[in-house]
């Protein structure tokens, strides 16, 4: 039994390399080789070299420390929006799957018409118009992203609630909050857990195409997209400064999507 | 009522609510579809009344909202404020470009989709490394790939051009394709992950039926029953998986021919969200959501009219 629900290798290398990304981002302060806007106006555009290791920017700012510290901006936004997507979505579809009758097609047409509109010129939009700090775009991102989770967290909520244990809870008099949280909820954690997985992969990409784009995380602060929006111009003279913020991007999306297919697959 | 009559009035709330939340966002905007002249100061307030009087937008919002829909319904989308022609013409000579490079992809991604999708299906070793390489499609920053590619095939190697559609000069056929090659790539690799794996599920299922061990028993080849019978079963829900997906390809489009500087509608929109030109932006959003849901329309009509099980089920 125990060795039919252990995760495969790949899995657990992904995840052992997400919880060592975390780690370095939050302890940047303290490992980075450089200060976060130290600049080294000798050693500006230079190649990767042994004392910059992702070698310098215009200015001459570390490329390893910016990248570090990106990654706090990077993951806190693919975390946080992966939150609040997956609450919303579970929140959204328990209401429909449960309530049923109109609710549920009100809640049905709003999720089917936010799937039809294409997220990432929506976000571009909503992001050129309101100018979001680092917070708002965190919610933007979320509310882009609930509509999968709550149409699967609808459709189990429909068969939950056809289980014999629910009718009894409710035989019993237990009021229809008390039955949701206790009964039917603990019933739908195993696709939030996929879903939050796959939503933080998703989450990192939004941001970074947003922050590409310029809508995104605004400089000073750096963001792994944002990164990649100042080397665009200059990716022939100093490919360095685009590689470096979009392989890391790549190999955390990597991580998560391994993880959550891997955890969809049990 | 035919199923297409009973689909189509599904449809039609769907754009109602889509065209409500598109409204919405554009009006969610301090000073609403204006912010832009509001941030200039070389317009006038006065100017910007005058603007207000003559868009309509001293009315109320309701008010707003029907004008703007019949408007939008009747193919009038307004005046970009970049520079002041009608908003359909510049879309319009954009959609030639997008159609190219969104259809040539599609069918790539297709083809190689059918080919890693089967070999998947039947070789353990394929389906190992196709996983892979499909996780990794659907995890890689299309922006950064393109801009990868970029780098090493027009500026390391220069065996391929780095963006637009055709030189300006002796651009023939090889020309246009050679510039084809990197974006029709990047926006492949994206679609192929996600749909080779729905194939390879697809086939995989349909071995497991008692048809497939029908065809086995009676002595006929593996690869024939994955060919002949597997694959037949397979290709309808995945016409429609392709069908439906095509929001994820209008936000494709939208990065790819950026990158690519690809002379195309998603080009146009990030031209236009550059200079917040909202009548623009607006037209483009939705244009690709009726596209999605007429998309998705036609990919249900379709089945049913293919598939009679799904007759019977309804």
């Amino acid at each position: 039994m125990r060795a039919t629900t252990r995760l495969p290798r790949q899995a657990v290398i992904a995840g052992a390399t997400l919880i060592a990304l975390v780690v370095l981002a939050a302890l940047a302060p303290v490992i980075s080789p450089f200060a976060f806007d130290a600049l080294d106006l000798a050693h500006r555009r230079a190649g990767p070299s042994v004392s910059h290791w992702f070698g310098t920017d215009e200015l001459g700012r570390d490329l390893l420390t910016r990248v570090l510290f990106g990654a706090r901006v990077s993951l806190a936004v693919g975390f946080v929006s992966a939150a609040v997507s997956v609450l919303l979505g579970v929140a959204i579809g328990a209401t429909a799957g449960w309530t049923g009758r109109w609710i549920d097609a009100v809640l049905m047409r709003i999720t089917d018409a936010m799937l039809a509109i294409p997220r990432l010129p929506l976000l571009m939009i909503a992001a050129a118009i309101l100018a979001p700090n680092v917070a708002v775009l965190v919610l933007l991102v979320g509310a882009a992203g609930w509509m999968e989770t709550a149409r699967v967290v609808r459709a189990e909520v429909q068969s939950i609630k056809a289980n014999d244990f629910v009718t009894a809870a409710r035989a019993v008099g237990a009021a229809s909050s008390r039955v949701v949280v206790r009964h039917v909820l603990p019933g739908v954690l195993p696709t939030a857990a996929v879903a939050t997985t796959l939503a933080v992969g998703r989450g990192i990409l939004l941001e970074s195409a947003l922050s590409f784009f310029g809508v995104g995380v605004q400089p000073p602060a750096a963001s792994w997209g944002n990164m990649l929006y100042q080397a665009q111009t200059t990716m022939t003279s100093e490919p360095w400064l685009g590689i470096f913020p979009g392989a890391l991007i790549f190999l955390t999306v990597l991580c998560c999507n391994t993880l959550g297919t891997a955890l969809t697959e049990r | 009522m035919s199923f297409a009559a009973r689909r189509l009035a599904q449809a039609v709330p769907l754009l109602l609510i889509i065209s409500l939340l598109v409204f919405g966002l554009i009006h969610a905007a301090p000073g609403g579809p204006l912010s832009l002249y509001l941030d200039n100061p070389n317009v006038r307030p006065e100017d910007i009344e005058r603007l207000k009087r003559a868009m309509g937008l001293d009315k109320p919002l309701g008010a707003q909202y029907l004008s703007w829909l019949a408007s939008f319904v009747r193919g009038d989308w307004g005046y970009s404020y970049a520079d002041g022609r009608p908003v359909t013409e510049r879309m319009l000579e954009r959609v030639p470009a997008t159609l190219q490079l969104v259809g040539i992809s599609t069918v790539v991604a297709v083809i190689v989709s059918i080919g890693v999708g089967v070999g998947a299906a039947m070789r353990r070793g394929v389906d190992h490394a196709a996983s892979i390489g499909a996780v990794a499609g659907l995890s890689v920053p299309v922006f950064w790939l393109g801009l990868v590619l970029q780098l090493l095939f027009s500026n390391t190697l220069g065996w391929l051009p780095s963006s637009g559609r055709a030189s300006f000069i002796g651009g023939g056929l090889a020309d246009r394709l050679a510039h084809l090659v990197l974006p029709v790539t990047v926006l492949a690799v994206a679609h192929a992950a996600g749909w080779s794996r729905y194939l390879r599920g697809s086939v995989r299922l349909a071995l497991a039926q008692p048809f497939a061990n029908a065809a086995r028993a009676r002595g006929v080849t593996e690869t024939r029953i994955v060919l002949r019978h597997a694959l037949r079963h397979a290709l309808l829900p995945f016409a429609t998986v392709v069908l439906l997906d095509a929001s994820i390809m209008a936000s494709g489009a939208v990065v790819t021919e950026s990158v690519f500087a690809w002379p195309g509608i998603g080009s146009l929109f990030t031209e236009a969200l550059a200079k917040r030109d909202y009548t623009v932006l607006m037209a483009f959003l939705m244009c690709a959501s009726v596209a999605v849901v007429m998309l998705s329309f036609l990919a249900d009509v379709a089945v049913h009219a293919l598939d009679p099980r799904t007759r019977n089920a309804s």
